[in-house]
């Protein structure tokens, strides 16, 4: 019996993804998130309305991977570029992609105000904790006691400060309208982020604010563990500070 | 011959520009408050052109927000432009760099005020270096007009955008707290319709509208990891600049047939220069005024021409000598360059201009 | 009851051999290779082909978007 055929499908990549090998190392949750991202673009059949913002950092090419019309934007101005793109496209999705480095650090008032302005944007937040793409340095959203490259014997809260958690803090404003935290470690965790992603895109255009997701994520070389110790040291370690579920859904 | 759809009216410098930005089909402004031009983006908030011409206006929450707002929107084709003063424009160096390399069409209007630091809010020409040098990181050029007219902020917001789309290449225009401030009668342009959707599509198919069935996805981004094609971008650059410099230099001369002395300054130093100039005619010495336009490309040629006929230039500035250097590269040795330079916010008098001119040039040749 | 049996395709150029989907398959069917594709990497094969349930749990957590997977009710 032939099982391998087209009639017996159940899973294939999205055509909204190109055929280039992604960059990412083995194991990396931003495959997983560009792929959901795809995915969700396909099934509301709106590649040619949608424009992405990349960020500065590992996700620097999400643009060679998903194959929509693309900005690349200088370290943490997504939110400005995505503001503005929308305010003249309004009747196209327009989302920005960022990590912990460029949303919760250099682009702290960038994110922060197109939020509280309550952009009709989505905002994909990439959270693992450090920076990658440089080499694995201390991020602002680094836990207590996390060692990196700029915090070699853990970070210390007198020295560095707290671990921030800039989706509560969004979640605070009056401009979101649907702030959550998910993740893509398993099978049942990448199923809600998809279905957070679609919720996200579809309130782009129901003009009720700044939808967030935050995706919890691992980045197994910037922690040196393998893809799976990753996940596991994720749930057992970044879960408690960063919790799953909605912060704010309106 | 004017149309019925123009305009003469009384305004200032600043006011200018936003009538000029809305009549020029003008998509969206993005800006941060600061003295001396936040009547630029007060007077857009005033004129409320969201009800009529459809563009968008938004204060944004710093000088670095406004610029990349600015990207984003020049990304997709559409005409976008911002303003600030200098300490702003400090913060917008970042952005315009990204701006140059990603080849975007964008106006910025710098009404320059003393610095360095926070300085002070009167008028000075200071940042010339970092109009004309670079200013941001790496090998880039802005394209950059000097308007010494209230007339002249409304005609260069127009130019400003024409040079921009045609080069793909942010344009700025560099003005000074006098002219923001000045009010003059200026003759207002009549309306431009703003460009379509398809308008855009068709004359500039790299704009992220949205990919189109069939179509190649366009990217805007600053980013060429490898050396080689990082060359190839600059090689880009560099030719686009050569071409830059030699279609578009402007300038305008006064009395420099017969000169023997030549004064070059640019902006609102170059009207206090003209009645320096009158003052020596006046007194049968023989003084010609060249004030550049553009600043870059700058009128290199024509200031060695000129000076080269002569017996010494006087170079004049708000500052303590920075489009000096200019002069003398133009001037390359063959006559005397001097300058003279009020700084920290003052204005030259023109009897200041005219001793300058007959103690620093005109004693050295007697 | 109707039984289900599935199949799945590795794009073996594409793997990475990152062992998520190993993991996440609840019926033991993936392993990672003893060759190596043509970046090094030891990719991904169904070791016990006749487990596979379809489910597709191996190719919603693969990062890299290289698992086509098949269904069929027998």
């Amino acid at each position: 019996m032939n099982i391998i055929d087209s009639a017996n499908l159940v899973y294939r990549k999205t055509p909204v993804m190109t055929d280039l090998t992604m960059h990412y190392c083995p194991g990396c949750s931003h495959g997983v998130v560009h792929k959901l991202v795809a995915e969700v673009i396909d099934e509301m059949d709106i590649q040619d309305k949608t424009i992405g913002i990349a960020p500065v950092g590992c996700a620097v090419f999400a643009y060679k991977y998903i194959d929509i019309d693309w900005q690349q934007a200088a370290h943490g101005r997504a939110p400005a570029l995505a503001t503005a793109v929308k305010r003249l496209l309004p009747d196209r999705y327009v989302f920005t992609y960022q990590g912990d480095g460029d949303l919760a650090a250099i682009g702290t008032a960038e994110t922060i105000h197109a939020c509280n302005r309550g952009e009709n944007i989505v905002i994909i937040f990439i959270n693992n904790g450090i920076y990658g793409m440089t080499g694995g340095q201390m991020a602002p959203t680094t836990l207590d006691g996390m060692k990196t490259a700029t915090s070699p014997s853990g970070r210390s809260v007198p020295l560095n400060g707290y671990p921030l958690d800039m989706t509560k803090l969004l979640a605070e404003l009056d401009g979101t309208c649907y702030v959550t935290r998910q993740s893509v470690h398993s099978l049942g965790a990448v199923r809600k982020t998809k279905k957070a992603l679609r919720k996200a895109f579809e309130n782009s255009m129901l003009e009720k604010g700044t939808s967030v997701i935050e995706v919890v994520s691992t980045c197994n070389s910037g922690w040196k563990m393998t893809p799976d110790e990753s996940n596991k040291w994720m749930v057992e370690n970044m879960f408690p500070k960063y919790p799953m579920g909605d912060l704010k859904d309106r | 011959m004017r149309t019925e759809q123009e305009e003469i009216r009384l305004m200032k410098g600043n006011e200018a520009i936003a009538e000029a930005a809305i009549r020029c089909g003008c998509d969206g402004y993005f800006g941060y408050p600061i003295t001396p031009q936040s009547e630029i983006m007060e007077t857009l908030m005033d004129l409320r052109p969201w009800e009529s011409t459809g563009m968008v206006v938004l204060q944004a929450e710093s000088e670095t927000a406004s610029i990349n707002m600015v990207y984003g929107a020049a990304g997709c084709g559409k005409k976008a432009m911002t303003s600030s003063s200098s300490p702003g424009m400090s913060l917008m160096q970042e952005g315009l760099s990204y701006i140059a390399c990603a080849e975007l069409p964008c106006v910025v209007v710098n009404v320059m005020r003393g610095g360095p630091g926070l300085g002070t809010i009167q008028p000075s020409q200071a940042d010339y270096y970092q109009s004309v040098k670079g200013g941001g990181h790496g090998d880039y050029k802005l394209i950059t007009l000097a308007p010494a007219s209230v007339q002249e902020m409304a005609d260069f917001t127009m130019l400003a955008f024409e040079l921009a789309f045609k080069y793909r290449n942010p344009a700025l225009i560099l003005a000074d707290g006098i002219i923001g401030q000045m009010m003059e009668k200026v003759v207002l342009p009549p309306y431009q319709a703003r460009m379509t959707e398809e308008e855009i599509r068709r004359k500039y198919p790299w704009a992220t509208l949205g990919k189109l069935r069939g179509q190649k996805q366009n990217i805007i981004t600053s980013l060429c990891l490898l050396p080689e094609e990082m060359e190839a971008v600059n090689l880009h650059l560099q030719a686009k600049y050569r071409q830059v410099e030699q279609n578009e230099v402007r300038y305008e001369t006064l009395h420099c047939d017969d000169a023997e002395y030549l004064i070059v300054a640019f902006g609102s130093t170059a009207r206090v220069c003209q009645k320096a100039v009158e003052t020596a005619r006046e007194q049968g010495i023989k003084v010609g005024l060249l004030r550049p336009i553009t600043l870059y490309p700058y009128p290199s040629e024509a200031i060695a021409r000129i000076a080269g006929r002569g017996r010494g230039v006087l170079t004049v500035e708000m500052s303590a000598g920075q489009m000096l250097d200019d002069v003398r590269l133009a001037v390359n040795g063959a006559v005397p360059v001097e300058f003279f330079g009020r700084l920290g916010g003052i204005v030259p008098a023109p009897d200041e201009v005219f001793e300058a001119l007959k103690t620093k040039l005109i004693k050295e040749n007697v | 009851m109707a039984k289900v049996k599935g199949a799945v395709v590795v794009d073996t150029e594409q793997c990475k051999g990152c062992d998520l989907c190993v993991v996440a398959c609840p019926s033991d069917v993936l392993s990672l290779s003893k060759e190596a594709n043509a970046k090094g990497y030891n990719y991904s094969f169904m070791s016990s082909p006749d487990d596979c349930v379809g489910c597709a749990a191996c190719a919603y957590v693969c990062p890299d978007a290289c698992i086509t997977v098949y269904k069929v009710k027998i």
